[in-house]
């Protein structure tokens, strides 16, 4: 009797997205990830209401070491800036770059790889020599070229960390579409006289989700990259305070006090990695059978 | 004969990609806000009026814009990527200067990455929930969340302070006299951090690949057979499994040349590498535009011919493309 009650239990847990919760609750890497990104949130969005002193205040000597001044805990950078007061506040701008760069890096990718891979022939070779013309670019340059030419605000770097790295989910979701096109569902959709668009969008996008939303985590774990790299260049927002700009203005520093670059860094280092250890979770839920690699 | 027409068709296809990244800088030039002149002339309503009127006949911005982009490719295509009025020097000369600094820097850390990731690859593919394999995942976990220039200044600071045993700035020490040999050992010395820094995210990543692909090819038949002949087990890793596995690091490698020249940029900025990187930061500074342009251009070129050489690569370690074709 008791194979019996097995049974029943396998058959009960079978909706895909509760059978996805359980695998990604099982793995380490992905609520590893949630817990530290958990943090970086509420260091970010709580922390100026508990320590509410202004990052562009000069509050001590500069380059004071952490642990000296009661007023710097974590030291001051060359001008006298509280450390702490930085990291707390420098967060947001860089989850808002990463997060509106993720955002429009997915859409333009999934749009462009949704029609070459659907409706294929002539439309998918234009499409993906446009493609492969933006992954000759090295995309840093690219963004460089892009900030320089058209100011520095936080929305021209959103906007150009979105065009220069939407080629690889573009290619993702062709790969996708080209695979679930000739699927039988899709065959009977079309058979009941479902138009194109709602094929691509209403059938083949949703069975097409499960890699893209791992893509898209990653993706937002890069252009966080990419806005530190571009603020370390000296082309973040000046006007905002971000986690890039502290390790762009303490470059020439590093070895007059080593905590203004480290500590920022190392919170960028964080949350990058908690949304790459997310990535990996929601890849071992959604392809169980790749679990063992 | 299809050898010919098939290089002969990568060639082409090559050149058109050139051809538009020269668009595509031409309609940057166009799109950015304010007078075309005062971008090329790179200093933002700082220029003469003199200075702006000679750039305006030169490139024909009185005429059509089809007109202008002929003349601007016309000028390209003959090496003439503009002048720096930052430098006093014609852009292309600026690039070329220290296209070489970037090369050596981009190919070593690109070659460190490929042999000692396919190395603690093979490691680990021999032990999969070994030591190798831990490690392996810890720096690839590392290489890619860390700020690629954060990990730089963290070597800097290492080894600056804590071992002082590796220059952490400039490509040599010009203080040093001595031959050529003793000068290209200093700029290997120098070349160390620089390289291992850009090298280390890639590392990871062929780790893996190579560890990937090789627990896949150590199940197949053709592995068995040979273990069942007695090949030595060092054969069995170095000649027939490796040969295969080793293929889709080449494959990625050849893909990741401009991600690799973008980290170039960020840590020929941390280590004061005279390469295009510190080039392109220089010019960003000095609002230097046709030299900016002239960096992007060129390192597309890079890329362009990086996957022309990976392609080649490819056939001639895959028998199987080349009988193809």
């Amino acid at each position: 009797m008791a194979a019996v009650d097995n049974n029943i239990q396998i058959v009960q847990s079978q909706s895909p997205l509760r059978e996805a919760v359980r695998a990604f609750r099982q793995s380490w890497a992905g609520m590893l990830g949630i817990l530290i990104l958990t943090l970086v949130i509420l260091f970010t969005f709580a922390g100026p209401l508990v320590y509410p002193v202004d990052p562009f205040e000069i509050v001590w000597a500069p380059l004071t070491p952490p642990g000296v001044a009661e007023q710097a805990p974590l030291g001051t950078d060359y001008l006298g800036r509280d450390i702490l007061a930085g990291l707390v506040h420098g967060g947001s701008a860089t989850l808002y770059v990463g997060l509106v760069a993720g955002f429009i890096t997915i859409t333009i990718g999934i749009l462009v790889g949704a029609f070459a891979g659907f409706y294929r022939g002539f439309v998918d070779e234009f499409l993906m020599r446009v493609t492969e013309f933006f992954q000759v670019l090295p995309a840093l340059l690219f963004a460089m070229v892009l900030v320089t030419l058209f100011s520095p605000t936080i929305y021209v770097i959103a906007l150009a960390i979105g065009i220069v790295s939407w080629p690889t989910t573009a290619r993702l979701t062709r790969a996708e579409f080209l695979r679930i096109r000739s699927l039988e569902y899709v065959n009977a959709a079309r058979s009941i006289g479902a138009r194109n668009q709602r094929i691509i969008w209403r059938v083949i996008l949703p069975n097409a989700l499960a890699p893209l939303i791992v893509a898209a985590t990653l993706t937002i774990g890069i252009a966080i990259l990419f806005e530190a790299g571009l603020s370390f260049l000296g082309l973040g927002d000046p006007n905002v305070f971000s986690w890039g700009l502290m390790i762009g203005a303490g470059r020439e520093y590093i070895l007059d006090g080593w905590w203004v670059v480290t500590l920022p860094g190392f919170m960028i280092f964080l949350t990058v990695l908690g949304f790459s250890l997310v990535g990996d979770g929601l890849n071992d839920a959604f392809n169980p059978k790749l679990r063992e690699r | 004969m299809r050898m010919t027409f098939m290089v002969a068709r990568r060639l082409l296809h090559a050149f058109l990609l050139i051809l538009a990244v020269l668009v595509l800088n031409f309609l940057l030039i166009h799109l950015a806000p304010g007078d075309p002149a005062d971008v090329i002339a790179g200093e933002m309503g700082g220029a003469t009026e003199e200075m702006l009127a000679d750039i305006r006949k030169n490139y024909g911005l009185d005429k059509p814009v089809y007109v202008q982009l002929g003349l601007y490719l016309g000028r390209a295509l003959q090496g003439d990527l503009g002048q720096s009025f930052f430098y006093n020097a014609p852009v292309l000369d600026l690039v070329a200067g220290r296209a070489g600094a970037t090369i050596l820097l981009v190919t070593t850390a690109l070659l460190f990455a490929i042999l000692v990731g396919t190395l603690l690859g093979v490691l680990a593919s021999h032990k999969p929930k070994g030591i190798v394999s831990g490690l392996v995942t810890l720096i690839s976990v590392i290489g890619y969340s860390a700020p690629i220039f954060w990990t730089g200044m963290m070597l800097v600071i290492l080894f600056a302070w804590v071992y002082p045993i590796f220059p952490i700035a400039n490509m040599y020490d010009i203080t040093k006299g001595g031959g050529i040999f003793s000068r290209m050992i200093d700029i290997l010395y120098h070349l160390v951090l620089p390289a291992v820094t850009l090298g280390i995210v890639y590392l990871a990543q062929y780790a893996r690949l190579t560890r990937a692909s090789m627990l896949e090819i150590l199940g197949s038949d053709y592995i068995r057979t040979a273990r069942a002949k007695g090949v030595a087990e060092i054969k069995v890793y170095g000649h027939h499994a490796l040969r295969n596995a080793i293929l889709p690091v080449v494959t990625i490698a050849g893909l990741q040349f401009g991600s690799i020249i973008s980290g170039a940029v960020l840590v020929e900025t941390v280590f004061s590498w005279p390469g295009l990187g510190t080039l392109a930061f220089d010019a960003i500074l000095a609002r230097d535009y046709p030299t900016i342009l002239g960096i992007l251009f060129f390192s597309s070129v890079l890329v362009i011919v990086a996957n022309l050489i990976t392609d080649f690569i490819y056939r001639l370690v895959d028998p199987r493309i080349r009988k193809e074709g």
